[in-house]
């Protein structure tokens, strides 16, 4: 038995002649909060894409839970929950029909599931809205709604993919207690990719600072100031990966939105 | 099996809450029936080729039948672009097992939408011979079904967005259709027609309605069910095979 969740070693992923991750190696300890920081386009989607078997890499080695994604993927899945950047709750079903289809898909049996169901909606506070279909949710509550169905298998590895995106900081600071209390209760292990410094700083044990798809540092925020010889993280951050900005690629969304606005003529 | 159950589940109820699709999907088999059935039934029955309702109904069953089963496949694609795909993507469940209940669940819908058009068509005055042969339909129904939401389901494992969706509808779905013997008979239509027919599956599809429904038939019933039952076979082997290679 390690005490390693998360073991990563000179992973690479290539897309023709891009390399979107670049030989990173990196570790994450049981029951430890870490975080993925980087500027867009960095390729911290694309490592977690792989470390939960929706990519397969050009090489190197990974195993999450003691499981390899790559060939091991179904005991890999079982042991692990994901909330990906852009939401994937099915809109046209309710609350209560995504919760209980992640439920089968993942074999909780009836009665344990339907207690969980109950459980995790009142937590996140849509018991009341569990018959309403998510298409009449606000990003906030589909976001929460989506941290509930990620747990509901009670994966030993819950990976947050910027997972504060688009939301105002009450919500921002309720989903984060909830997270930090259930890393410190059931010892879930705690991956999650954010580019806001303050998120970083404030929630994770430690950080890993990713560009251009290499870890560029990794450490405590303290560690990673006195590496740098700054006195904050965000100096940390800037003087590690420089201040041009990043233009990430559109995303297939963004690219119908367009499509769509050229198509009517509106704006 | 629980899997596979949860995603045919899934399918019929975003079918049965979206109304405003069922109803929009009857308009085309409704306007084909009344504006060819009834503009072209006299002049078909003066060229001696008997009653056009009788003839034009299994062909508009097929139409209604081949467009939803068609769209339930490429459904796939809208689920790729709004990230629900991702959620059965990262289950431990095998990806054979989700395209056998997804496609289930298309075909099922598709079967429902053509006994709706087979109502419609017993409306405006066709009549099969008799009504035991209902069941009979309803099950080639279902392969027709089963038949063109695998094709759609392996043309969606190959796109990223819908920007391809236009080009499938006019260079396949269309041409399926006007290119099948829905609306004609084949075997007074010039060889080069019949010839492009014979690699039409929804010919077969059609004919076996119509061997079933009004006891006429082209090809004969064994052969239609043949070319349907191995169809649907290679093109849902190949369609696993695609829906497998997907990665996002």
């Amino acid at each position: 038995m390690t005490d390693l969740a998360i073991e990563v070693k000179d992973l690479t992923k290539k897309f023709g002649d891009f390399t979107a991750v670049d030989n990173i190696s990196f570790e994450v300890k049981k029951g430890e909060i870490f975080a993925f920081l980087g500027p867009n386009g960095a390729g911290k989607s694309t490592t977690i894409k792989m470390l939960t078997t929706l990519l397969s890499p050009t090489s190197g080695r990974m195993e999450v839970n003691g499981f390899d994604p790559k060939t091991q993927q179904d005991q890999a899945r079982k042991s692990f929950g994901i909330v990906f950047q852009d939401p994937s709750l099915d809109d046209e079903l309710t609350a209560y029909e995504n919760m209980d289809f992640h439920g089968i898909l993942y074999k909780v049996s009836g009665t344990l599931r339907r207690s969980r169901i109950k459980e995790l909606l009142e937590i996140v506070d849509l018991w009341d809205r569990k018959n309403d279909l998510v298409k009449t949710f606000s990003g906030g509550m589909k976001r929460r709604l989506e941290i509930a169905r990620g747990l509901l298998h009670h994966p030993k590895v819950f990976f947050l993919d910027e997972p504060t995106i688009g939301l105002d900081p009450q919500t921002r600071n309720q989903m984060w207690s909830y997270i930090q209390n259930l890393n410190k209760s059931e010892q879930i292990t705690i991956f999650f990719t954010t580019h806001y410094m303050e998120e970083a700083e404030k929630v994770a044990q430690r950080i890993a600072i990713i560009d251009h798809g290499k870890i560029v540092a990794q450490g405590t925020s303290n560690q990673l100031e006195k590496q740098t010889k700054t006195n904050s993280l965000e100096e940390a951050f800037l003087s590690l990966t420089g201040r041009k900005i990043r233009e990430e690629e559109v995303s297939g969304v963004d690219r119908l939105r367009m499509r769509r606005r050229m198509f009517t003529g509106r704006r | 099996m629980s899997t596979i159950y949860i995603l045919w589940l899934r399918q019929i109820k975003r079918y049965l809450r979206s109304k405003s699709r069922i109803i929009g999907s009857l308009g085309q088999p409704l306007l084909f029936l009344v504006a060819l059935g009834f503009g072209f039934g006299p002049i078909f029955q003066k060229a001696g080729g008997g009653n056009y309702i009788e003839f034009l109904g299994p062909g508009v069953i097929a139409q209604g039948i081949l467009f939803t089963a068609i769209f339930s496949g490429i459904e796939l694609i809208w689920d790729r672009q709004f990230g629900f795909l991702k959620e059965t993507l990262v289950a431990p469940v095998s990806r054979l097992e989700i395209m056998i209940g997804r496609t289930l669940g298309g075909a099922t819908i598709a079967t429902i939408q053509g006994v709706i058009v087979l109502i419609l068509t017993l409306l405006v005055g066709f009549r099969p011979n008799n009504l035991w042969a209902v069941p009979g339909a309803i099950f080639i129904m279902f392969l027709i079904a089963l038949l063109f939401t695998a094709l759609g389901t392996a043309i969606a494992s190959t796109l990223e967005d819908f920007q391809g969706f236009q080009l499938i509808m006019n260079f396949l779905v269309m041409p399926l259709f006007f290119l099948s013997g829905a609306l004609f008979p084949l075997q007074s239509a010039p060889p080069f027609l019949q010839t492009i027919s014979k690699v039409n599956p929804l010919s077969f599809g059609i004919d076996g309605l119509r061997q079933t429904l009004t006891g006429s038939s082209h090809f004969g019933l064994s052969l239609d069910l043949t070319v349907l039952g191995v169809l649907t076979a290679i093109l849902f082997v190949l369609g696993s095979y695609l829906f497998s290679k997907i990665q996002i």
